[in-house]
């Protein structure tokens, strides 16, 4: 039920966010979502996409520093007052949020947000008890063919 | 050259004759030998060559003696070449090393009266007179720069103002509300000082500053011309280093034509660092060091690793010592931030403390106003790249808190993309020094 992210170290300067996207372009990997952390002098880049072996391979064979970690893909009603209701859940689950961004696609009234937790095995398993729907990969790969 | 200021010599002894004065070398060339015969490193080095005292006929028999190296004091650390029992000793001061450790000198009573009477001597040559007030904005601790400067001015009479280091916006205020006549600091920080009293609003000609003693670090003609328009004053320079007693070694007169050699306490040699033969005068070379005077600590032959050049020729103020130039470059890869000594392999030592920061790393000197500033780059390899942002900032924090630790001085690091340092066949680049101190 986890998600394998792939992270990756750039500095904050012109073009250096362009090169890891070339490099998925012309190996044909499109990404699903991403999110960027940012410093006045670094960041650091973390992606989902859907053959992260093969994007991590193409990557490091383009000198980039590539990390994998896993994540945990979280459906949450896409209207006022569904975040927060996640959250509520994720508070009652002592979870602590390392971060967090959001999907680009959903599915009808459903959108999906990416969590970083620190044990994402422990998540999942409190999460579902709460009755959270947590989204594995082969389903969110499907729906982002959609 | 004309003197800028009033020519005033402070002791007799920096005008003896030069036959006078090498007599006197000789003498005390022979009393230094004794004393250091039972230092476990000297003892060895004259039983090899068969060296004593009694066998030291001439100037030249000094060739005869080994050379001492920063290695051979830290071979012997902390205090293997004490030449005096150690409770004859009254004051210990170091400087950094290549390793985390400084290498400690120690003073005898004696040994700090003659520092106090050497300091004294360039500070009167530089125009400090009893009637003047002195900023010292040098550190007071191990360094010898601050207590150096402090003991001189004392001998020479005159009031002391111990601001030490730091806080810039405060020493501005002291030296505007204090009227000081005389500012003790390294050249850089004198351009900080008028830099930060201009942002105040402070017109750094307007304070009362006349003259500047600078040392601890190399600097230019240039620097010397700019800090004197800024500051309104003549700026001298003077040299020293702790190994062979901290400042005092050489200063400027009121000529300002190379600093003056004390050679009735330092005996010295420029000579070629690959073939260790001497060079001629006027021709550029390692200065080497014996400091014939002292008593807990003397040292033969000290290898200075500073590249310099002698002046043989009578100097207009009188003094019949040889002359300096100013220190043009260093034979090894010390570098000097701020007035600090730092070595790139104690940088390295600090990032080897952090699992997976050493293997690439590049040190950038610049000089971008005054201060001298270290921008250590670091490249992210697998091995400490992390996907949170905490610890990322973790992992600078860390490797800016070990260089710290280390070197003492504070530095920039910026974590850089892995593979973006220039990869070098054989030995990588380690630094780059920007900072323009080319014309000697």
């Amino acid at each position: 039920m986890k998600l394998t992210q792939l992270s990756l170290f750039l500095e904050n300067k012109p073009a250096h966010l362009r090169k890891p996207c070339s490099v998925l372009a012309q190996a044909g990997i499109n990404i699903l979502t991403l999110s960027l952390a940012d410093t006045q002098q670094f960041g650091i880049l973390r992606l989902i996409v859907r053959d992260w072996e093969k994007a991590k391979k193409a990557l490091e064979e383009a000198g980039c520093v590539v990390k994998t970690t896993e994540v945990v893909a979280v459906e949450v009603d896409d209207k006022p007052g569904g975040l927060d209701e996640l959250l509520g859940h994720i508070e009652k689950a002592s979870l602590n949020i390392e971060y967090m961004y959001a999907f680009t696609f959903g599915r009808e009234d459903k959108a999906i947000m990416i969590f970083r937790f620190e044990d994402p095995d422990v998540a999942v398993a409190a999460l579902q008890t709460q009755g959270v729907n947590v989204v594995g990969s082969v389903e969110l790969y499907d729906r982002s063919q959609r | 050259m004309a003197m800028v200021i009033e020519n005033r010599i402070w002791d007799a002894a920096e005008t003896l004759s030069r036959q006078n004065l090498e007599r006197l070398q000789l003498d005390r060339l022979r009393e230094c030998v004794a004393r250091v015969a039972h230092v476990p490193f000297y003892q060895e080095a004259f039983a090899k060559t068969g060296v004593t005292p009694g066998n030291i006929k001439s100037l030249d028999d000094l060739r005869r003696l080994p050379f001492t190296t920063k290695a051979d004091l830290r071979d012997h650390y902390p205090l293997g070449f004490l030449a005096v029992p150690r409770e004859k000793v009254a004051r210990y001061h170091g400087s950094s090393g290549t390793t985390g450790k400084p290498t400690f000198v120690a003073y005898t009573q004696n040994d700090l009266g003659l520092w106090a009477d050497l300091c004294a001597r360039f500070l009167v040559a530089g125009g400090l007179r009893p009637e003047h007030t002195v900023h010292i904005a040098f550190g007071y601790g191990l360094f010898t720069g601050g207590f150096g400067l402090h003991y001189g001015v004392e001998r020479v009479g005159a009031a002391i103002l111990p601001a030490a280091s730091g806080n810039t916006p405060r020493q501005i205020m002291l030296l505007e509300d204090m009227q000081s006549d005389v500012l003790v600091c390294t050249p850089s920080y004198a351009l900080n000082i008028a830099e930060v009293a201009r942002e105040q609003g402070v017109d750094p000609t307007s304070l009362s500053l006349k003259f500047a003693h600078f040392g601890g670090e190399p600097w230019t003609e240039d620097m010397r011309i700019q800090i004197e328009r800024e500051l309104g004053l003549f700026a001298f320079n003077n040299y020293g280093l702790s190994e062979v007693i901290g400042p005092g070694v050489s200063g400027e007169c009121a000529a300002r034509a190379g600093m003056h050699i004390q050679e009735d306490h330092f005996i010295v040699e420029c000579i070629d660092p690959d073939t260790l033969e001497p060079v001629g005068p006027y021709e550029y070379g390692e200065l080497v060091f014996t400091a014939i005077t002292k008593e807990a600590m003397p040292i033969i032959r000290y290898r200075t690793r500073d590249i310099a050049a002698l002046d043989v020729c009578p100097c207009e103020c009188g003094r019949t010592t040889v002359r300096m130039s100013r220190v043009k470059g260093r034979t090894d890869d010390m570098l000097i931030i701020r007035g600090a000594n730092v070595f790139p392999s104690q940088i390295e030592e600090a990032l080897l403390r952090v699992e997976g920061a050493a293997p690439h790393y590049l040190i950038e000197i610049d000089r971008p106003e005054a201060l001298d500033e270290v921008t250590v780059k670091v490249e992210v390899i697998s091995e400490i790249f992390s996907d949170r942002m905490s610890e990322m900032q973790a992992l600078r924090d860390r490797i800016d808190r070990e260089i710290q630790a280390v070197t003492g001085i504070r530095v920039k690091v910026d974590l850089v993309a892995s593979q973006s340092l220039e990869r070098s066949v054989g030995k990588a680049k380690r630094v780059m020094d920007r900072r323009k101190l080319g014309d000697g």
